[in-house]
């Protein structure tokens, strides 16, 4: 029980205020920290602004080389074989390349990323196929490009699959567009489902059962509440799993040939004919002209990955802008 | 199925349901000075009930001698209790007593947890709940919830998605526009939001969006009306509104109401049980059961929570 007169609280010792400048707030200082503490937060202060100035380094040093060397009829023009710089052209087949295996990569990724992913939280059973579920994609996470790369030559070799790339007497090449974009949307594929599943899984039990209760089914609880509740994180993994499609090399170099130019087969009906084809990217590009590429062209290197971070901003400022909208629509409070 | 128009409510009068005598009330002055006339037994003066008797009650649930466990742990054990439109139903008791589990199992939510069984029947006018298709039962028995959760969408949409075909988006808002308007009218809502339908509904206040729940579990015209501490988040001014809110609808629904506030349930129910550990230690009026309660573990309870 409460007193019923109320007894002055005991007196506090008070700090006596500094003399001369008024405080105007009082905030707490490292000063009362342990030694510890003091050079721990020092520490970390050093190690964050360190890394903030190695990226701001590498973005400015790219943003400058590219600004220099980069030529708007590089886009334009395919690269060529030739003895000077201006005769080896630029490096358009690359941009579309890139271009097609990101969208191919991530238009298999996406869809089949959201079903499991969808799969996972809102049904989830039997338990066992799920937990196997979930330790294959972790797997698949695991492995180097490289290795995918690897396992999809054994498969696409095959002459079951000699319709997705060139084949010749019966020898299938098994390096085409299709090739390389079905093995890269298993390099994006575990990154659209961490990310779509952490978004479904933030939304509360109770906004569904809030859509059960008024006699909604389960899928259209998915389509019309759950998906779009978790649109920002699909679109997050949706550009992470981009960004690595778009910067995969080892995948490029095996299971696309990596040729200078596309190489359509002759007789296919557009766009199967290039798709069927070999062909190249941005990184590839990059690669072969760098001082220990073939072409060795550091100034046609710097323009096309100037480029390649231009398209990486260009879809982090996307994702951002899903997150803004998002963050508009408002949450639930917890 | 047909979405734009439920079945409508079967109001049938039932011939063993006396309609509750008139001295139920206390809120209605007869002489000038209010509850003068109640019993004070239970020391229960601290509320006056606000709301008239009901002018009829039709019983549409039976809870018949349910019991719910939670693999081995029996959450509610043999509750039997009617449920009538026109009234007010209020389940107590202290936390983790079973009043959630219970309400949830009167239109199947409780199917949801994969450990939760469910024995003993309820009846919706007469027909097993069990026999009833899930998404068809939860359209007649609907559900607001303890945490305000409207769907992150404009108002309109989080109406506009009850009343549209399961996952269909088709239907024009032109068409719904007249559904959506009465049913924010119904939960009280409508004059303050009728100038911004398209404002996200997560941002409303909270009061709003519970009362947006309210009108999002009417829109399915339901039968029966399930709140699940419908104002613990709620200031309590906010809670007032819901509360008149609620003592409107029981004439058009059955209404049941869980809540952790006695003044609340003496507010606003015209019947009450008290659930302890499962139990249902008992069912009365609100009038007998917080002023001359039968049990004595009823009594503590009443007593305890009003010192
Ligand atoms: N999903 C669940 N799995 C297992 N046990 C549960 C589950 N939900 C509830 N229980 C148990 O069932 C009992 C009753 O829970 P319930 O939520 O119905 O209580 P309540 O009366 O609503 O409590 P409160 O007033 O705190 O909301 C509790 O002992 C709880 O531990
Ligand atoms: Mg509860």
């Amino acid at each position: 029980m409460a007193p019923s007169v109320a007894t002055p609280p005991p007196e506090r010792p008070q700090a006596a205020p500094p003399q001369g400048k008024a405080p105007t707030k009082a905030v707490e200082g490292s000063s009362t920290w342990s030694m510890l503490d003091r050079i721990g937060l020092a520490f970390c202060w050093a190690l964050g602004l360190l890394f903030c100035a190695i990226a701001v380094a590498i973005v400015v040093y790219l943003f400058l080389q590219g600004v220099k060397f980069l030529k708007l009829d590089q886009l334009t023009t395919p690269a060529a074989t030739g003895f000077s710089e201006t005769e080896t052209g630029g490096f358009s087949d690359a941009l579309i390349g890139t271009i097609i295996v990101a969208v191919m990569g991530i238009s298999l990724a996406l869809p089949v990323g959201i079903a499991i992913a969808v799969w996972l939280v809102e049904y989830g059973r039997p338990a066992p196929l799920a937990r196997v579920t979930e330790l294959t994609i972790e797997a698949i996470a695991g492995i180097p490009s490289i290795v995918l790369a690897l396992f999809g030559t054994v498969i696409f070799s095959s002459t079951a699959l000699g319709f997705l790339s060139r084949s010749n007497e019966g020898v299938v090449f098994g390096r085409s567009f299709f090739a390389a974009a079905a093995m890269l949307s298993l390099v994006a594929l575990p990154l659209v489902v961490a990310s779509t599943r952490q978004g479904l899984e933030s939304i509360p039990r109770h906004v569904r059962e809030a859509s059960y209760a008024v006699g909604k089914t389960k899928a259209a609880t998915i389509r019309r509440i759950l998906l779009p509740t978790a649109r920002p994180q699909v679109a997050t993994g949706m550009i992470l799993g981009l960004g690595r499609i778009i910067g995969d090399t080892a995948i490029i170099l095996v299971l696309l040939g990596a040729t200078q130019n596309f190489a359509p087969v002759e007789g296919a009906v557009f766009p199967f004919d290039y798709l069927r084809g070999a062909g190249t990217t941005l990184t590839n590009f990059v690669y072969e002209a760098s001082p220990t590429g073939n072409l060795n062209q550091p100034q046609k290197a710097y323009a096309a990955a100037f480029v390649l971070l231009l398209m990486v901003l260009g879809l982090n400022a996307a994702a951002d802008l899903v997150h803004r909208r998002a963050r508009k629509a408002g949450t639930w409070s917890h | 199925m047909e979405p734009l128009s439920a079945p409508p409510p079967i109001r049938r009068l039932d011939p063993q349901d006396p309609i509750p005598a008139r001295e139920v009330v206390l809120g209605v002055p007869t002489n000038g000075n209010g509850a003068a006339g109640a019993p004070a037994a239970g020391g229960f003066t601290a509320a006056k009930r606000s709301i008239a008797a009901p002018q009829f009650s039709i019983r549409r649930m039976e809870v018949d001698k349910v019991s719910i466990h939670y693999g081995a742990k029996e959450a509610v054990k043999g509750v039997s209790l009617p449920i009538r439109q026109g009234e007010v139903l209020a389940l107590i008791g202290p936390s983790g007593c079973g009043k959630t589990t219970l309400l949830r199992s009167l239109n199947r939510l409780t199917e949801l947890t994969a450990a939760a069984r469910l024995t003993g029947s309820i009846r919706l006018d007469d027909v097993d709940i069990r026999l009833i298709e899930p998404t068809l039962l939860r359209r007649r028995v609907t559900m607001v919830f303890q945490q305000p959760n409207p769907f992150p969408m404009s108002v309109f949409d989080n109406i506009a998605y009850v009343l549209r075909e399961q996952g269909s988006r088709r239907t024009k808002k032109k068409v719904l526009a007249p559904q959506v308007h009465s049913a924010l009218q119904r939960a009280g809502l409508f004059e303050e939001v009728k100038d911004n339908l398209d404002h996200p509904a997560l941002k409303l206040s909270g009061g709003q969006q519970q009362r947006l729940c309210i009108a999002r579990a009417l829109a399915a015209e339901p039968e029966v009306l399930l709140l699940d501490e419908p104002c613990s988040a709620l200031d309590p001014q906010s809670t007032a509104v819901i509360e008149d809110l609620i003592v409107k609808l029981r004439d058009d629904v059955a209404v049941v109401i869980v809540t952790h506030n006695l003044q609340q349930a003496y507010r606003i129910a015209d019947h009450v049980a008290f659930m302890y550990l499962g139990d249902l230690v008992e069912y009365n009026s609100a009038t007998r059961l917080f002023n001359a309660p039968a049990q004595e573990r009823t009594r503590e309870y009443v007593s305890g929570a009003f010192g």
